[in-house]
């Protein structure tokens, strides 16, 4: 089986957000860049599938040269080779046409994307790549498991969750419990001295279109102060909560 | 060249993000001086999206399409579209929404917008404000393609009641065998309870309620306010609860009216992912807790002692006011 798990180089979830250049540019100055959660997921439970199961796993990320360092971490933490897509990922439906030129091109049977990228939160990546490969998908994948061709998998839905079965190729849009937190890995000095010596092969784009564009950013405005109700007067957050809030 | 909308329904009954989506898509028609057409999926009482400005309902009655198949679904909407002439299409963000919308915009070639926040600023260029870093910035988006796909936050827009007459017609896309290549064999959800997304008041415990023992109190306040229950991450990572009442960041995001946070510490991540909720309280024995400078209101106490006094007085209050 040979895996290709999609990356996205996101502000580590701490990140103050702030814009520059007149509010058009998210803020990178004193940002720390790291491997999307969403996508350590899936690369960790992309581990297993090479330990077990002996599948390649290559990794994917469409971006400048600035993403190299969160890609070698993916390679440390046991990737065996990765591709850089020469780009800006601008937008959603950017980034889903590169890469999958980048599948067509490696012959995978499993795409591993995360749900969502924590910085622009469009979710859609995954979905629009199983569309333009024409692949089954499955979202919010909190379980996988592939037995040949035919794969067995978990989907969170809203309130619980549903077990579907399809069969490979397949792209799935993961999150937490494909691995649980406690699985996740950091890089030891042996995979960060072997990352090195793996192939990061830089790739130009292919011609595509980005279908949005951000014109302008806005920070959230500022909270008021909050209002303390004493422990011993409970009733006082219900007489708030219904006749000044109005939500009860 | 009406506006579509997808108006979501379980078990026939309409969501409550339908209504919203369908609210948002006769704004955009009014807009556009056009009128807001609604599609749905095996749904009753489609006459009651007149209440929210749709003119015209498809729907669609097939019993294949009883369990929510993404690509089944997107291809149907997709042909929809295709019929109306549609430019733009709304719809919600809801776990199955989250699934179908990415695939009908490439069905489309339709640019696509999600977590929109409000009505469209300018309709020539095409220009929406969503919430992007997890909630911690807005971004103002234009749609540079032809078709244009916008998917609503919960709770943002909000229900806008315009009242006008709706004629439903039957529907009857080509469903083919091959959409359901992906197939839903076995479903577990928790029924007659809300669920995190489209419940107007959820109620979350964190790790200072100390063992999951001690959650009986959290789900006797939900009931007593017909809410969802949440959890912090490392309430779920510890197997206090399960993986689904995860909220924040990295778990489901919260926009209810109310989110009430009990011994939970308010770190960034946990407050980006629910902070899109409109009133927020927080119960915590540390007056330092980063959670009172996001809150509304806040109770310094111990959990322990404040829950069942709070569950208390709402009972007063219920009797009162029934
Ligand atoms: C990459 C990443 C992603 C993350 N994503 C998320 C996410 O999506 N969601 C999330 O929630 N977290 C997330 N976290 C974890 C986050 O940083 C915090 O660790 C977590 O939110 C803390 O959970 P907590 O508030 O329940 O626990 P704690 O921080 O331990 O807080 C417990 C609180 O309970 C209070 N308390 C103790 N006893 C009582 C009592 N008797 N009565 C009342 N109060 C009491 C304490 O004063 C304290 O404030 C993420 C972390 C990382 C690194």
């Amino acid at each position: 089986m040979k895996i290709l798990v999609c990356i996205s180089n996101v502000p580590d979830t701490t990140s103050k957000i702030n814009f520059t250049d007149g509010n058009t540019k998210f803020d990178t100055n004193g940002v720390q860049f790291v491997i999307n959660p969403n996508d350590e997921f899936g690369l960790t439970r992309a581990m297993w599938f090479k330990e077990k199961q002996g599948a390649t796993v290559h990794v994917a990320s469409v971006g400048g040269s600035s993403a190299e360092p969160t890609i070698r971490k993916a390679l440390a933490i046991g990737a065996d080779e990765a591709i850089r897509v020469d780009a800006e990922p601008t937008d959603g439906y950017f980034v889903a046409q590169q890469l999958a030129a980048v599948v067509k091109n490696g012959g995978y049977d499993l795409i591993i994307a995360g749900r969502e990228s924590i910085d622009y939160n469009g979710g859609m990546v995954p979905g629009m790549l199983a569309t333009l490969l024409d692949m089954n998908f499955v979202n919010t994948c909190i379980n996988i498991e592939v037995d040949g061709n035919n794969v067995k998998a978990m989907r969170e839905i809203d309130g619980g969750k549903e077990k579907i079965e399809t069969t490979l190729p397949l792209v799935i849009g993961g999150q937490k419990g494909l691995v649980e937190e406690s699985d996740l890995r950091i890089p030891n000095m042996r995979g960060i001295m072997m990352a090195r010596k793996k192939a990061l092969n830089v790739v130009a784009p292919i011609d595509a279109i980005a279908a949005t564009t951000d014109i302008k950013f806005e920070q959230p405005a500022p909270k008021g102060a909050v209002k303390l109700v004493d422990a011993d007067n409970v009733g006082e957050l219900v007489n708030l909560l219904h006749n000044e809030a109005k939500v009860i | 060249m009406s506006v579509l909308v997808y108006t979501e329904s379980e078990n026939g009954k309409f969501k409550k993000n339908a209504f919203e989506a369908a609210s948002y898509a006769y704004e955009v028609a009014q807009q556009l001086g056009t009128t807001a057409t609604a599609i749905s999926i095996n749904a009753n009482e489609n006459e009651s999206l007149g209440n929210y400005g749709i003119t015209k309902v498809l729907n669609v009655s097939n019993d294949k399409l009883s369990t929510f198949n993404a690509k089944a679904y997107a291809n149907i909407i997709a042909e929809a579209a295709k019929n109306e002439g549609a430019k733009v299409i709304v719809v919600s963000s809801s776990s199955d929404t989250k699934f179908l919308a990415p695939l009908l915009a490439t069905k489309l070639e339709a640019g696509m917008v999600s977590n929109v926040v409000a009505a469209p600023e300018s309709t020539s260029p095409f220009i929406v404000k969503r919430t992007v870093f997890s909630n911690k910035g807005f971004a103002h988006t234009q749609i540079n393609t032809e078709i244009k796909l916008i998917a609503v936050s919960n709770n943002a827009f909000g229900l806008v009641e315009n009242t006008t007459s709706t004629t439903v017609e039957d529907f009857s896309p080509t469903v083919s065998d091959a959409d359901f290549s992906t197939k839903s064999t076995e479903i577990d959800k928790v029924v007659g309870k809300a669920t995190i997304a489209d419940a107007d008041i959820v109620v979350s415990g964190g790790r200072g309620l100390k063992g999951p023992e001690n959650w009986g109190m959290i789900e006797e306040l939900a009931d007593v306010l017909g809410a969802a229950t949440a959890c912090s991450k490392p309430v779920s990572d510890m197997g206090w609860r399960p993986h689904s009442e995860h909220v924040g960041q990295t778990g489901k995001p919260v926009a209810s009216n109310l989110y009430i946070a009990i011994g939970i510490s308010g770190a960034i991540q946990h407050l980006a992912g629910v902070s899109a909720s409109k009133t927020k309280v927080v119960i915590n024995t540390d007056p330092e807790a980063p959670f009172f400078k996001a809150a509304d209101y806040g109770i310094v106490g111990d959990a322990f002692e404040v829950v069942p006094k709070l569950i208390e007085k709402l009972k007063e209050f219920k009797a009162q006011n029934a």
